[in-house]
């Protein structure tokens, strides 16, 4: 059997760039990779990579393998592979991070299943044993009411991290590593899907991932208009984003995109302001990560007020304004 | 024409009685005695999809769950949906099982089944939400797989377009059947049954088997084919500093704001 050694990172590019969840990936790869004494290598395959490798090592990276070829432009399941296997099968990592991502997700399950090896998706929290030199694996279950550990009986261990869950080093260009361009042949025959086009769609704002203020609004708020009232202005004051529980979107309140929650979007901003949102674990599963969590809500009872650190209990019609304003004064100095 | 159309379902706790599930500290088990069991819910969107395209082209609709013996119970309601045929997998040789193990019997039943053209799968379950047995499936069955998918349309009989969510848009992709979907919640609205079709489900045809039924080889199945090793579940415990203001709406204020300040927010 040959001998599992370092740690994979499979990298990701967005809009050319290396993506941000690459740089956590390295940024808890590295510290992982310290504690084992091993190497850290990142797989980044494209079309063109331009100059993303030398960021993966900016960010941390020993090795990076550079792959191009036009069949990567656009992840496809059926082309990645090809790269991910071959790759894995060359180098034998005893550990592979993935990002919890549309790629990573559809990726991991399938690179366990060829691998024969368990994946465990959605880490918030990795560690090396010290005895056995097994990769911990903390994920939550239960939308986060629980929170399970896991580690693998086989090789390489394989693990996909949410993001946001883990901070990237500070850049550090002079960091010293080792590009490796990399040919692997793909058989675009086995690529059985084809991509007819991709869109972006970009939201007005700021974007809910990279928003470091959540004002996020429930059932309680009655409607659509408060959104975009109440809500809006005090997330523009706090440069934020304004995202819902899942009873405004399946209202049309709000579009589907700012659904927060165990099958809407997963965020972990700075601070989260739930506002007339009883916290259910459906929710609070989309916002337990946040580093700071401020529930607003006229029910002392709410569930809310377990997950949140501040708790203000009133009507939101009359504290959410008071507060905007009161902020702005202060803003206006 | 007649598609044959399968959709595999996971019977789950109702995610508003998560905060009920207890967790015998000792074990690691989980305790969910009195906790509701539901159809996962983007299951449900799974199997309303596969009805809306049997209906469309004509063509059988099977269920397929692995599950303890209440687990019928989730079969029944998607018979009464309108799916065709239910088939449980239910053995304590299955028991334990992580999502290889699930996807390798899944496989051994669909081998004994016959060929699909279509598989459905909700894209990932509430409980615990690996989102890996669909994509699995598909490797073993070696057809291709679309995760995310928001919206199917035939181009013929043969060739789909899907839409799959991306983070930040979408991406069209066509494919050729036999294929293997992973439905996310906007795709449609899943139907409720009717009395009619409740009524029926009592003529439905509900299929059990054991592992030795799909020929499924011990060691790939239930504990022993599963690679994770669950190390522990703990319970979630939130060690955040807890404050909570009742009072005047103007002391409320000013308080969060002191403590907004303090975070950095302004």
């Amino acid at each position: 059997m040959a001998e599992y050694k370092g740690i994979l990172v499979c990298g990701e590019l967005a809009d050319g760039k290396l993506a941000s969840i690459t740089t956590e990936l390295l940024g808890c790869g590295r510290k992982l990779a310290n504690e084992l004494k091993e190497n850290l290598s990142c797989l980044l395959a494209s079309d063109a990579v331009g100059g993303a490798p030398k960021e993966a090592i900016a960010f941390g990276a020993d090795k990076v393998y550079a792959v191009e070829h036009p069949a990567l432009k656009e992840y496809q399941a059926d082309s990645y592979m090809q790269v991910v296997g071959k790759l894995v099968k060359d180098i034998s990592p005893r550990v592979i991070l993935i990002g919890q991502t549309s790629m990573g997700r559809d990726l991991a399950p399938r690179l366990a299943f060829r691998l024969g090896a368990s994946v465990t998706t959605d880490c918030l929290d990795l560690r090396i044993d010290p005895g056995t030199k097994l990769l911990v694996q903390t994920r939550p279950v239960y939308g986060g009411n629980a929170q399970a550990v896991f580690t693998s009986e086989s090789m390489p261990q394989m693990v996909t991290v949410r993001t946001k869950a883990m901070s990237p080093l500070e850049r550090d260009a002079s960091r010293k590593g080792e590009v490796i361009p990399t040919k692997i042949d793909i058989d675009t025959s086995k690529v059985r899907t084809k991509i007819l086009e991709t869109v972006k769609e970009e939201a007005v704002g700021i974007k809910l991932e990279d928003a470091p203020v959540i004002v996020s609004g429930g059932r309680g708020m009655g409607g659509p208009q408060p959104f975009q009232t109440i809500l809006k202005a005090l997330a523009d004051l706090l440069h934020g984003a304004v995202g819902a529980s899942r009873p405004p979107a399946d209202n049309g309140w709000v579009p589907e995109g700012l659904h927060i929650g165990l099958t809407g979007k997963i965020v972990a901003p700075d601070i989260y302001i739930a506002i007339a949102i009883s916290g259910a674990s459906q929710h609070t599963a989309g916002c337990s990560g946040s580093k700071h969590i401020i529930a607003i809500n006229k029910d002392p009872e709410a569930n809310i007020f377990r997950e949140a650190e501040f708790g203000v209990v009133g009507k939101y019609e009359e504290v959410v304004p008071a507060l905007t304003n009161k902020l702005k004064e202060l803003l206006a100095g | 024409m007649g598609l044959e159309i399968l959709v595999c379902i996971k019977q789950v706790p109702h995610p508003d009685h998560f905060s009920e599930i207890r967790l015998d500290v000792g074990s690691g088990h989980i305790i969910r005695e009195g906790v509701p069991a539901i159809i996962n819910p983007l299951d449900r969107n799974a199997l309303e999809e596969g009805l809306r395209v049997k209906e469309r082209f004509s063509g059988k609709v099977t269920v397929i769950s692995m599950g303890p013996p209440q687990a019928q119970k989730a079969l029944e309601e998607a018979l009464a949906m309108g799916a065709d045929r239910g088939i449980l997998l239910c053995d304590v040789a299955f028991a334990g099982a992580d999502t290889l193990a699930t996807a390798n019997t899944l496989f051994y039943a669909v081998r004994k089944l016959g060929k699909f053209d279509l598989i459905y799968c909700g894209n990932e379950t509430v409980d615990s939400g690996t989102a890996q047995v669909g994509p699995q499936l598909a490797e073993l069955l070696d057809i291709p797989q679309v995760s995310g998918v928001q919206e199917v349309a035939f181009v013929d009989e043969k060739t789909l377009e899907v839409r799959r969510a991306l983070e930040h848009g979408y991406m069209k992709v066509r494919l050729k059947l036999p294929a293997l979907l992973c439905v996310t919640r906007g795709i449609n609205r899943p139907r409720l049954p009717t009395v009619q079709s409740i009524m029926e489900v009592a003529q439905k045809e509900m299929i059990i088997w054991k592992a030795k039924d799909i020929g499924a080889p011990p060691e790939s199945i239930g504990l022993k084919g599963s690679p994770t090793c669950a190390a522990g579940v703990y319970e979630h415990k939130v060690g955040r500093r807890r404050e909570i203001m009742q009072g005047s709406t103007e002391e409320q204020v000013q308080r969060t704001v002191a403590r907004l300040k303090e975070l950095g927010a302004i």
